[in-house]
């Protein structure tokens, strides 16, 4: 099992949704990865697109100038 | 194919409440249903919110993922910027009322969404379309350019409006019910908010002037001074994400001034200033400021009095602007503000 991290600070949504979707097609069941944004309505989509594809969030923090999400890969239904 | 597998469907999903409502009917009929959601750049949802300061309070969702997850169901967002640039310059349909290529844009998303059902095995599309809702892309005579265009054929069904419509590969195939289908049509949103509460719904999104910014006048306005003061009718994402910030002026034809109009705003342009010469009021509150365009040392000074109009130090002998060129050099300016009736109302882009 790895971590990677994605850096998509300074890019508004839905970018940071969608390059978040493309990153975890690489990546396996187990894994885990590090989201670096910056937009505040990545503090609701990126968990929102999390829930629905069924991965899970394992943390959430929030500076003033930055928020850093942590998915971690689930694939046991597909 | 067992006759008890479900058939998969891709739904074409704005985040308004008829694509919304498009999927749930045929979630009601036992089909397997996906989301696909294309992002231009040219889209209203979340920047405008996730820029402006007086907006924060706001809720800032992704209304494409809310919808989905009230549906249950995944949602696919693919970035089609650059594809969709042909879309928006050569229209085969012509425009709207402002520069919204909406039938051309329809094809194009129901033929990349036919793409995507193909590449996943799945079985047909559906849309929130309802005959009479738009003037342009949603007539009963357009609908068959769209599936004609986008090569979906009849495998793209309209649910709210099928029953007004002739039969699809889907309900011809058994795999959909067409009596329980819906024959809503017009401009009235009183079927879909009857639908929406028999299907449990009680709070959607009903974004005011539709969720593209190529629908609004303003906005449209600004898109072709672009491309007319660049003599070229292309973009990149930047410049189109900056034509929804700030206050726009072109006191010459050379070029354009972009001033924020509040916090939020000139954050965004902050991210921006190492691209253009720009302008910061250093005496008085004021916004940040970039030039667009090829300028001379007049020009500058132009700007920086424009600039200072729109500070705090608006009504005062003397301004300090400091200025700073694409090239690193930076330097202070004292000017007095142009007052109003100094700004013609056509340098307003």
């Amino acid at each position: 099992m790895k971590q990677e991290t994605l850096d998509v600070r300074g890019q508004l949504c839905p970018i940071p949704v969608i390059r978040t979707q493309n990153k975890i097609k690489t990546l396996e069941h187990g894994d885990t990865l590090v989201v670096l944004c910056t937009d505040p309505g990545s503090l609701s989509d990126i968990p929102a697109w999390t829930r629905i594809h069924g991965h899970t969030i394992i943390n959430t923090q929030e500076t003033e100038q930055e928020i850093e999400i942590t998915i971690q890969v689930q694939r046991e239904e597909e | 194919m067992p006759t008890d597998s479900p058939k998969k469907a891709v739904a074409l999903i704005s985040g308004g409440l008829d694509s919304l409502l498009a999927a749930k009917t045929l979630i009601e009929q036992g089909v397997h249903v996906e989301g696909i959601n294309f992002y231009t750049g040219f889209c209203v949802e979340g920047h405008t919110h996730a820029i402006r300061k007086k907006d924060r309070a706001k809720p800032k969702r992704n209304n494409a993922l809310w919808s989905a997850e009230q549906l249950g169901i995944k949602l696919h967002i693919i970035d089609v910027i650059d594809e969709y640039k042909d879309i928006l310059i050569n229209p085969k349909h012509g425009y709207g009322a402002h520069i919204n290529p909406c039938l051309d844009c329809k094809s194009f998303m129901v033929k990349k969404a036919f793409e995507w059902m193909e590449e996943n095995n799945f079985d047909f599309i559906i849309t929130g379309e309802v005959i009479g809702q738009r003037p342009m892309s949603q007539r009963k005579d357009t609908m068959p350019v769209v599936a004609k265009e986008s090569g979906a054929g009849d495998r793209l069904l309209r649910p709210l409006c099928a029953k007004r419509l002739p039969e699809t590969l889907p309900e011809r195939e058994g795999w959909v019910d067409r009596e329980r289908l819906h024959d809503i049509t017009g401009r009235s949103r009183k079927p879909q908010m009857a639908l929406a509460q028999q299907y449990g719904f009680t709070e959607y999104a009903q974004p005011a002037g539709g969720c593209c910014f190529l629908t609004n006048e303003a906005y449209s306005a600004k898109l072709i001074d672009f491309w007319s003061a660049k003599k070229t009718r292309d973009y990149e994402l930047d410049d189109i994400m900056l034509l929804k910030i700030g206050r726009h002026l072109r006191p010459r034809p050379n070029f354009k001034v972009i001033i924020g109009r509040e916090e939020g705003e000139n954050n965004f342009l902050e991210g921006y200033r190492k691209m253009f010469t720009h302008l910061k009021t250093v005496s008085h509150a004021g916004s940040l400021a970039l030039i667009d365009g090829e300028v001379s040392k007049e020009d500058i000074l132009l700007a920086a009095q424009l600039t200072a109009r729109f500070s705090q130090g608006k009504t005062a002998e003397s301004v300090e602007i400091q200025v700073t060129e694409v090239s690193g050099e930076s330097y202070p300016l004292h000017v007095k503000a142009l007052t109003e009736d100094d700004i013609p109302k056509d340098w307003y882009i």
